[in-house]
Formats: structure tokens, sequence, C-alpha cells
């Protein structure tokens, strides 16, 4: 097996997507090729587990493709091993989905050539083993995801959309590019074996950390750089923007961990409190823009958001513990990371499956246009409600399992020499546990409005439920959930090689613990048992429905409910979006720029009174514009350099030589 | 024999920034290709020069090159041009004659500054002092591009830029001859085609003066 498998597959989904331009329009299309590579990313998810649990070591290939007389070098180790089963368990988990829900697209031309090979090129970033490769297979899954973002091209969002990503993807490649060349160092040698030879001071190490939070926290969405995210992620067909939050977020940080952890060796601890700090602000302000958004596409997307600011916090963590010498910390950090990751590619890619069904059936994604679903689609909102216990960290399920191992690490930190850290990072452990009860608010905001209580637009009360191909694709990605959520001790051992290959130590093995148990830091004697905490759910659950139903069932009456005195109310006069999220708008009001306003007509008037609220995004107003007013202003000024005469042109050429030349003068 | 050498290389090399001066203030047309054709005739004799001091032969071809095209074909193909065109009057130049020959003069100080500098660790100070010449000689042409209007002078300013660059490379030992026959010819090819221009030019505007295309544009000047 090893890499060979899992380039095959990426070369697969790439002639897949060759074959897709081809055929795209034929009826059989969508279901054939979403199937394929539905397929291939079962071979890559086996390919990754397999290489995981059998410990195999790093295989390497070098194709004759790319470079002349350089080739393109892959390479599958414990890290790729566990990418490659996330982006294969993802994709495999979108395509099934597509199968189904891809039937409804208008336009499939416009989605099928570039859906397999956007999975192909993820791939290929994760097998890449030279800064080439990367890069440009990093490029790649750019554009075609950028394509996919522009589908609904017709749609004026969507093209902003499709513009503000572009913008943000080219700079963060630009970035990364710069990150690489600083790292290849005099010599040249581009292969990540050669990097990781180079023998690199400090301040340069450093400097290239720094390019690696902006090239790749650009496309993970790390604040300030986020603010493509949540316009460009939703603006995708559904199982592209599960693939996008779920799987492309989780392919940057892979960029991130393969960059700092292992290229480009010992980093000097003052680096991971800027990270730790950036991780949390991410986490913190994502979360605090989903409850305020209404959309329930957008939730997802800021969400995402802060479950990379989790990420990242983590590994943030891993770094200070690795840079102390610490390296069972950093081992402990390193998982709670990738397990975070994991854990996030299958509830996030769950919700928004769940999204595109309520999406097709409904027609609607706002929160205040849905409602009451649960009646009209059981198994979607079934499937929702694991999704959004998982995601809100509930045990027993698995989002619990990674926070909890986060907040362990968090817990060790007063082992650290480093005052400022000491400090620092139990604050940062606070924030994080804020943003944990924020995305709980903020789910119970999402599945309360959307599913429960009563329609509110005529589509909503007339959906159906979906078809059993996205049903299948939900119900294996809700399953996932709970198996990791009571079964964390082989998902953990599985993770093992790749934190020991990135910190130099790994966790003590889990899988033999009784009651399925976890207990990371053997001396502090912490445990969690996801499955005991099932059993206790189960039985106590049980217990108080079979209580409430003896006791309560036959005492039922059935009769007119008090109405306030509004007899018939609308169903719009339910508790809404802006209804849940209002207490917390207030109270944020500063962070997130809150405003409201009532404007009341006069005595006299009969115009209708006015109340508007809304929140906007700091780094919107004052990073993005501002930058985007220089450039502009610089553009048009140079505008004019388009249309001088021949003579002041050769006069600037002439000028500028002249200049040039008396600088070197001066300067000798 | 060896400072007898560098003194008339350096002669040379020296007359042909003087000549490139004469040709910044010539202000009128004929004789500015005559001017033209003795800059050229220098730059053979100065290439013919360093090929017996060098003991380079290929160097001769290049001097030949230089004679037969520069001093002879090119001056004589825009006489006839000019006799053609009609405009054997004045040539206008946009700045004065007196600021051009000083900003010249601040040209060749920065040149021989910059060269001397530069090649400080050089051993050879026959090559040094010819690059400072050359550079002087380039930067003299492009001068002459920048301040004239007129199109035929620009094609002279930029020929005489060339005699700078054949200069500099002979004096350096480094340009192949393969280079060097080719640079002739691309630098005759340009001046057919710029030929062809100019027609077309006075064909459509009654003018060789740049001014008119601006005017075409619709820029303001």
């Amino acid at each position: 097996m090893g890499v060979a498998a899992a380039a095959t597959t990426a070369a697969v989904l790439l002639a897949l997507s060759l074959g897709a331009v081809a055929t795209a329009r034929r009826r059989w299309a969508p279901a054939v090729i979403y199937m394929l590579s539905g397929a291939a990313c079962v071979v890559q998810a086996l390919a990754g587990i397999a290489a995981l649990a059998t410990r195999a070591g790093t295989t390497s290939l070098t194709v004759p493709i790319g470079l002349p007389w350089m080739g393109a070098h892959l390479a599958q180790d414990a890290l790729s091993s566990v990418f490659l089963a996330l982006l294969g368990t993802g994709g495999a988990a979108a395509s099934f989905y597509a199968a189904g829900y891809g039937r409804h697209e208008h336009e499939p031309q416009r989605v099928l050539p570039f859906f397999p090979g956007f999975l192909g090129a993820m791939t290929l970033v994760i097998l890449a083993a030279d800064a080439f490769t990367f890069l440009l297979s990093w490029e790649i899954m750019s554009l075609l995801s950028w394509a996919l973002v522009l589908a609904h091209h017709r749609d004026e969002g969507s093209r902003s959309a499709g513009y503000l990503y572009l913008v943000m993807a080219a700079f963060g490649t630009m970035v990364l590019l710069l990150a690489f060349g600083l790292m290849a160092g005099a010599q040249g040698g581009y292969e990540f074996a050669a990097i990781r030879a180079v023998e690199r001071t400090p301040g340069i190490a450093a400097l290239v950390l720094g390019l690696m939070v902006i090239g790749a926290g650009s496309k993970a969405g790390l604040v300030p750089l986020h603010v493509w995210l949540p316009v460009a992620h939703p603006a995708a067909p559904s199982h592209v923007s599960a693939l996008m939050s779920g799987v492309m977020t989780k392919v940057a940080v892979y960029g991130f961990i393969r960059v700092c952890f292992d290229l480009v060796g010992p980093v000097d601890w003052w680096m991971s409190p800027i990270i730790i700090v950036i991780g949390v602000g991410t986490a913190v302000m994502g979360i605090l823009f989903a409850i305020m958004d209404g959309d329930g596409k957008r939730i997802l997307a800021f969400s995402t958001i802060e479950n990379i600011g989790v990420i990242f916090t983590a590994l943030g963590l891993a770094l200070a513990f690795r840079a102390n010498g610490m390296q069972a910390m950093a081992a402990l950090a390193m998982t709670a990371a990738l397990l975070h990751a994991v854990n996030h590619m299958m509830f996030k890619s769950l919700l928004f499956m769940v999204m595109g069904a309520v999406l097709n059936a409904t027609g609607r994604k706002d929160l205040d246009g849905l409602g009451g679903l649960i009646h009209r689609m059981p198994a979607t909102s079934f499937l929702a409600l694991v999704g959004v216990t998982a995601i809100s960290a509930l045990p027993p399920l698995n989002g619990f399992v990674s926070e909890w191992l986060l907040f362990q690490t968090v817990l060790q930190s007063p082992r650290l020499p480093q005052p400022a850290l000491q400090f620092m990072v139990p604050a940062a452990g606070g924030l994080l546990a804020l943003a944990a009860a924020l995305a709980a608010a903020c789910f119970v905001r999402f599945y309360g409005v959307a599913f429960l209580g009563r329609a509110r637009s005529g589509d909503v009360a007339a959906a159906t439920e979906t078809d059993r191909w996205s049903l299948g694709a939900m119900a294996g990605m809700a399953l996932l959930c709970v198996l990791a959520g009571i079964l964390p001790g082989y998902l953990v051992d599985l993770l093992a090689p790749a934190a020991d290959l990135v910190v130099g130590a790994r966790i003590a093995p889990q899988g033999g613990n009784a009651w399925l148990t976890l207990v990371p830091v053997a001396d502090v004697r912490s445990s969690y048992s996801g499955f005991l905490v099932m059993v206790f759910v189960a039985v106590t659950g049980s217990a108080v429905a079979w209580l409430v139903h003896r006791l309560a069932s036959q005492r039922l009456r059935r009769g007119p409910a008090w109405d306030c005195g509004f007899p018939n109310a609308d169903p719009i006069t339910q508790y809404g979006g802006g209804s849940v999220a209002q207490p917390i708008r207030r109270v944020m009001a500063s962070v997130l720029a809150a405003h409201e306003t009532v404007l009341m007509p006069r005595p006299g008037d009969m115009g209708p009174a006015r109340h508007s609220a809304g929140v906007e995004d700091l780094a919107w107003s004052r990073l993005y514009l501002p930058v985007a007013a220089a450039v502009i202003g610089a553009t048009t000024r140079l505008n004019g350099l388009q249309f001088l005469t021949i003579r002041r042109y050769l006069g600037l050429v002439f000028a500028s030589l002249i200049l040039l030349l008396v600088g070197l003068a001066l300067w000798n | 024999m060896h400072d007898y050498a560098f003194d008339i290389a350096h002669l040379l090399a020296g007359s042909l920034v003087l000549v490139s001066f004469m040709l910044i203030y010539q202000d009128r047309i004929f004789a500015l290709l005559n001017v033209f054709a003795l800059q050229a005739l220098l730059l053979a004799m100065a290439v013919a020069w360093q090929a017996y001091i060098q003991g380079a032969h290929h160097l001769y071809a290049s001097a030949a090159i230089a004679l037969v095209f520069k001093a002879v074909i090119v001056p004589w193909a825009l006489h006839r041009m000019v006799r053609r065109l009609g405009i054997h009057r004045d040539v206008e130049t946009v700045v004065g004659v007196v600021p051009t020959m000083l900003a010249g003069m601040g040209l060749v100080a920065l040149s021989i500054l910059l060269m001397l500098q530069l090649t400080a660790a050089a051993e050879n100070a026959l090559a040094r002092e010819d690059l400072a010449f050359a550079l002087s000689v380039i930067l003299l042409g492009m001068l002459m591009m920048v301040t004239r209007r007129n199109a035929v002078s620009q094609v002279v300013g930029f020929m005489s830029l060339e005699n700078g660059l054949i200069l500099a490379a002979t004096g350096a030992q480094g340009m192949p001859f393969v280079v060097e026959i080719s640079v002739a010819f691309s630098v005759l090819i340009a001046m057919i085609v710029i030929g062809v221009f100019l027609f077309r030019i006075r064909e459509r505007f009654d003018s060789v003066d740049i001014e008119a295309l601006d005017h075409f544009r619709g820029e303001r000047r």
C-alpha cells in the first residue's frame, strides 16, 4: 500500500474531473461521477487508516511529472495518513451525499468537472514532499474551489464572494511561497528532506512561522483573515460547502503543522503566545458572529472559524510545550488538535449536509424563514440533532472529547517555565470555555429556530423528507460522531503516531483501558469515559421518559392554549433567531460593533415605527476597506502612466536609470 | 608601448564622447547625420585599435561592420529619407541647448565617477576607462532621445546609444562575435522599420514631429 495507493486515488480523481468535462451534461453523469469519487475517497480513507493502524513508516514516491529533472516528490508519513483519512472520510460522505443531492443541481456542468479535481488536489497537497508540488496542488485546490464557489454565478452574492475568495487565496499562496522560499535557504533545495536538513537561525524560523500563520491561516480562516470564509463557503453548493468547511480548512491546518512542526525545526517559545492569542480570538469572534447571523449556512461557516480557532490554540500550546522540551504535554496538545480536526470534519460535514437537505426541501436557508422542520423532515431533524449536540461539545458525542483533551492541556500550563505563558494560558482557557458555551447557545438557536416550533413560511410547511442517498451519507457521519464520542481511546491511539512524528512523543495507549476510559495524563488521574456517560444518559433518559409517561400521559388533556390575548398568532411571532441573539448582542456590543436604532414616527404621522439592529465585522471596516481604498487610490493614480507620450516614457526610463546609477554611486 | 596603446584608446573613446556632445547641440538635421557618421567612424577606429592591442582578430570584423553599416549605409539612408521627407530644415529641441549640455556633462561625470568606483578592483585600467566612456556615450544617446521631438533625430540618438554599447563590449573583451553581428543586424533592421514608420507617420500627419502623434491620441502636452 503506502503512498502509491493514495497517489493513485489522486490521479483517479483528477482524471474523473477531465472525464466530467466531457460528460457533465449527460443525465447519468452526476450519479456516476459522484459514486466514483466516493469510491476513490473510501480507498483514501482506508489507505490512511491502514497506514496508521499498522504503524507503517514513511513511504515515498517520485513521479516524473512537474519540473524537469526534478519530478514531483510524494510521501506518506503518519501526519499525512491522519489527514488522508480525514480527507477520505469527508470526501466520501460529501460524494455519496451528492449522488442524491446533486440531482437537484440546475447546472451540473458547473459543479461536476471541478468536484473530483478539488478532492484530488487536496490529496496531492497532503502527499506532497517538495515545495513545488505542495504549492502547485495548493493553488489548484484554491482555484477549483473558487470555481465551485462560482457554481451559482448568476447570484450577485456568489460573484462577489468568488472575487473576495480569489483575492484572499492568491494572497495566501503568495505568502506561502515566501515562507517556502525562506526555508529553502541558499542551496535552493526544495524537497522536504532537504528543507528539514537546513540549519536555521531562530529569527528565520520565527519569520517562517509568522508567514505560515498568514498563509495557511488565511485558508483556514483565522481572524482577521477570515472575511472571505463566511461568504465563500455558503455560496457553494452544500456538499461543496461541507468539503470546504470540513476538509479544506483541515488541509490548511495540515500545511501549518507540516511546516511549523516538521520542516522548520525548533522554534522559540515566544512565538507560541502569538498563535494562542490569535487562536482564542478567532474562536470567540467566530462564534459570536455565528450567533448574530441569520443565514443557516453562514452560521455554520462562522462556526468553522470558531473551531479553527480552537485547533490553532491547541497547536500554539503544542508549540509552547515543545519549545520547553515538555514532549509529553506537547503530544497531548497535538493529539487534541488532530482529534478536534477530525471531529470537526465529521460534525461540520454533517451539518452542512443537513442544511443542504433543508435548502432543497424548502428553498430557504434563513433561520427566520424556517421552523417546525421536525414534523416535516423527522429523519433529517434527528441527524441534525446529533450534529448540533456534537458541535456544542456535549458528552457523550465526539466534540466533547477533543475539547476536554484541550482543557486538560490548558490545565498543565503551570508546568511551563515562562511566567508569561503561565499567566496567559489559563486566561486563554477561560476564553475557550466562553467560546464553547457560546457555541452551545449558537446551536440551541440554530436547532430551535429552524427545526422546532411552527413553520414560518409556506415553503417550509410543504417540505418533504430528503432522498435516501443524502440520508445515508448524513447517517454515516452521525454514526461516526457517536462512535468517536464513545470510543475515543481507539481514535486517540490512531492519531498517536502522527503526534509522535511532529512533537517526538505520544500519549499513553488508551485502547486497553477499562470501561473505554480516556486517561491522557496518568499522574493527574483525570479521566473521561464516553461510553459510561452514554450508558448513564441512556439509562437516566429512559427512566425519566418512562416516569413521565407513567405518571403524566394518562392525565393529558387537550384544550385551547392561552393566547396572551392574541388569538391565531402568526408564526412570525415565535421566538426567532434575532430574539435569541439579542441579549448576547447587547452584552458584546463593543466587540461586535453592534448598532441598534429605533425610528418612532412623530405623533400624528401615519408611518410605521422601525427598529433595525445589526453587527459589523470590525476587521472588514478597520482593515480591509482601508487597504482596498489604498490599493484603488494607488492604481487610479498610476493609471495615468498608461497614457503618456512616447517621449515621456523614454524620459521615465531614462530618469529611473539615472536614479539607480546615482543610488549605486552613493551606495558605494 | 603599453602607455602609447592606452593613450590612443583613451583618445578615441574620449572623442566618441566629445562627438556625442556635438550630436546633442547640433540642431540642423544634415549636420546631425554628418556628425553621426563621424561618430561611427571614430567607433570603427576605436574598435580596430582595440583589435590591434588585444590581438583579437574578430574585432577587425566588428570594426568593418561599424564602418560599413554605421558610418556609410545608415547615414546615407537617413540622408535619403530626410531628402524624400523634405524636412532638411531645423531640428527643434524640446529643452534648450545650454541645459541639455549641462545635463550631458552631469551624466558624463556620473558615469565616470560610477565606473571608476565600481571597477576599482579590476586590473585592466584600459577597460575601466573604456567602460566609463562607453557609459557616457550611452547616457548621452538616451538624453538625446528624450530631448528631441523630431523622429529622425530620435533615431540618431538610438543609433548613438548603440555605438556606446559596442564600445563597451569591445573594451571589456566580453561580447562574443556572433552576438555582436546580431546586434549590428538588429540595429539595421530597427532602422528599416523605423524608416518605414517615419513614412507612414508623414503620410498620415504631414509631419514627422512626434508631437503630432500625441495630438492625434488626444493628449495634452
